[in-house]
């Protein structure tokens, strides 16, 4: 929970950097709250990217919390009237926790659930709304700040390897994004990216599979 | 993008985003998904992080010097920080002081 704390003022921080509104930050924290696709966020708003290719990006970027529903399936049952906020809740941080800790029949399960998704939502505002503010009015020279969106797909890249251990998605993710980057201009490249990823990932699937 | 280009993009993510969490309680409450959804959803998070390392570079110039050193040696040490130490902020943060300190000062 700490975490969101830290990396929503990061968040923040690298947002204003670009000299975007502060109000921007928790406006984002609040409808998207999400982690990963906030940070890129700030580079399709300085890239300029098209509307559709935010759409088909953004549902790549966070296809991975597909499969987090799909384990809570059960799990989410009864816990009306918070279902849809759980579900809109379900963060990497989110499913992290839910998954590690146990139900506990002395307490209410459903909501047990809503406060701490709730909880993780608010230390996620309240984070990048701070860096944000702060980082409006500090002047210190933020050359290279723009590092910490690497730094964080770097460790989820880890995180990644660490669950799967097979390592041709990575070969692959790896050549699309060279492949992509000599054939399309830079601001087509991630979109044209997935896509190459995608029929390689489906034409060696008994390569992935197997491995 | 101007201000109310970035509400739009704001919108478009945040109902993407709902739907991607969502998707699974609206589809597949009472029957198992496709083989294929589920190859998709199992490899390619793998797939996008790797692409997104490469993503957040592109605009690494490595004609001239020092040919984007900066850059692949931050990503080796915020590796290292991370296999070494195991805490994604101090990855995070440690890897990003070390890239903001060597385009600063050298």
């Amino acid at each position: 929970m700490m975490g969101y704390l830290v990396l929503g003022f990061a968040f923040g921080l690298l947002l204003v950097s670009f000299k975007y509104d502060w109000y921007l930050a928790p406006l984002m924290s609040l409808f998207i709250y999400a982690g990963a696709l906030q940070f890129v966020a700030i580079g399709f708003f300085n890239a300029k990217v098209g509307f559709i290719d935010i759409a088909i990006a953004s549902l790549f970027v966070n296809i991975r919390q597909s499969f987090y529903g799909l384990s809570f399936l059960k799990r989410f049952r009864q816990t009306t009237p918070f279902k849809k906020y759980l579900i809109f809740g379900l963060t990497d941080e989110t499913y992290a926790l839910l998954t590690t800790i146990k139900d506990d029949k002395k307490l209410s399960k459903r909501h047990y659930y809503f406060f701490l998704t709730a909880l993780n939502q608010s230390y996620w505002i309240v984070g990048s709304t701070l860096g944000a503010l702060i980082g409006s009015e500090l002047t210190f020279n933020t050359k290279g700040l723009e590092f910490s969106l690497t730094a964080l797909f770097v460790v989820l890249c880890i995180e990644q390897y660490k669950n799967l251990q097979n390592v041709y998605p990575f070969i692959i993710g790896f050549f699309a994004s060279v492949l992509a980057l000599i054939l399309v201009p830079t601001d087509k490249m991630l979109i044209a990216s997935i896509l190459i990823a995608l029929i390689l990932l489906f034409f060696f699937k008994q390569r992935v599979e197997n491995d | 993008m101007i201000n109310y280009e970035i509400y739009i993009a704001i919108a478009i993510m945040a109902g993407v985003n709902l739907f991607t969490r969502a998707f699974p309680f609206i589809f597949f409450k009472n029957h198992e998904p496709p083989s294929a959804i589920l190859y998709i959803e199992k490899y390619f998070p793998a797939v996008i992080m790797t692409i997104l390392i490469l993503y957040s570079l592109k605009d690494i110039n490595f004609d001239v010097t020092p040919y984007g050193l900066k850059e692949i040696g931050s990503v080796l040490f915020t590796a290292v920080l991370h296999l070494s130490l195991k805490n994604y902020l101090v990855s995070i943060f440690g890897g990003t002081i070390f890239y903001m300190g060597l385009v600063q000062y050298f």
